[in-house]
């Protein structure tokens, strides 16, 4: 591989941009493809739009007899968790654990500290300050923990509108009701309420705030790894 | 940790001579799923993972001759190779992996 390629390909995925890399493995010969390109005219862009949807990379056979190797990159999954609270002092150890990049936003300053989250990206302020800098995206979760409408309101509205491929609210089935109405009542869509997760997490009888966790970030998993391509789909259609 | 590809880039920028192994394709139960990566330097020096562990050492080995001779290599493992004793995956499954120079 040419370095001057790695290095493009190494850019696209600082930037959280998916790409795929296309090798004839005979030649040798390597081009990169990113998501934003202009498929029209590419004699693979059937394959490769739907990798972009997968992730999925491996070798494959073309007509002519000959085969090509597709190295799709896509973003790493990230989680940002709105609030500071209990549960997401054990969420976000746990899901740094499993993979994920952990972004935790809450602008009470008492709870964002520091000492609570050592080794994890964190915001002391509110999300609609934040969020628009940090550029949620399909590959990015988002799991609002406050229980206060002011700060989870904002998020998750940001959090539809990007096509996280994941939203989730703590809450009980009586607060979600409450807070659709209030989200209806900003203009958010039918069908992008009815993508929240709430009551938030697996049913595995969750009890404690490190068990809730356990339940947020295994529900997490199975969206990401069961569900990605319908998501993803459905928020570019 | 930096991904295999962040560290091929460094090495590379560092002076070293660097191959870049990728599984490309998986029968059966493999241990790692395509699009995995190992980079390696002309040392021997290795990051990243094609496998459990099995067949790390033959990719290595492999690399140095592509360092070396600059031609990609398509190199194939499992349990019904002639060398399955000593580069054989345990769990059954059949890979393929293609290592490069970087240039």
């Amino acid at each position: 591989m040419d370095l001057a390629l790695l290095k493009e390909l190494n850019a696209e995925r600082a930037a959280r941009r998916a790409a795929i890399l296309v090798t004839d493995p005979d030649s040798g010969a390597q081009r990169l493809v990113r998501e934003a390109d202009d498929l029209s005219g590419d004699p693979l862009a059937e394959t490769l739009r739907s990798r972009f949807r997968s992730g999925k990379s491996g070798r494959i056979e073309l007509d002519d007899g000959s085969s090509a190797i597709l190295t799709v990159s896509v973003p790493s999954a990230r989680i940002v968790v709105i609030g500071a609270v209990h549960i997401s002092q054990a969420l976000a150890p746990m899901a740094t654990l499993a993979g994920f990049d952990v972004t935790v936003i809450d602008p009470r300053t008492a709870f964002a500290t520091p000492e609570r989250f050592a080794g994890v990206t964190l915001h002391a302020e509110w999300p609609q300050d934040v969020l628009p800098g940090i550029a949620l995206d399909p590959y990015t979760a988002v799991a609002a923990l406050t229980h206060d409408p002011k700060i989870d309101d904002p998020a998750l509205t940001e959090a539809l509108a990007s096509g996280c491929f994941y939203v989730g609210a703590l809450g009980s089935r009586k607060t979600h009701g409450k807070r659709r109405e209030r989200l209806a009542a900003l203009g958010v869509p039918e069908a992008a309420l009815d993508r929240i997760a709430a009551p938030i997490g697996l049913a595995i009888g969750a009890a404690s705030p490190a068990e809730i966790a356990v339940a947020v970030l295994a529900q997490i998993i199975e969206t990401l790894r069961i569900r990605p391509a319908e998501t993803r789909t459905s928020e570019a259609a | 940790m930096d991904d295999p590809l962040t560290i091929a880039e460094q090495w590379s920028e560092a002076g070293h001579q660097v191959a870049l192994a990728t599984v490309v394709d998986t029968w059966g139960s493999a241990p790692r799923p395509t699009g995995s990566h190992l980079v390696i330097d002309e040392g021997g020096r290795f990051e990243g993972s094609v496998s459990g562990g099995c067949v790390e050492g033959a990719v290595v080995a492999e690399a140095m001759d592509v360092i070396e001779t600059g031609k990609p290599q398509m190199l194939e493992f499992g349990v019904a190779d002639e060398t399955a004793w000593e580069v054989g995956l345990s769990c059954g499954g059949t890979i393929r992996v293609y290592v490069e120079k970087v240039t």
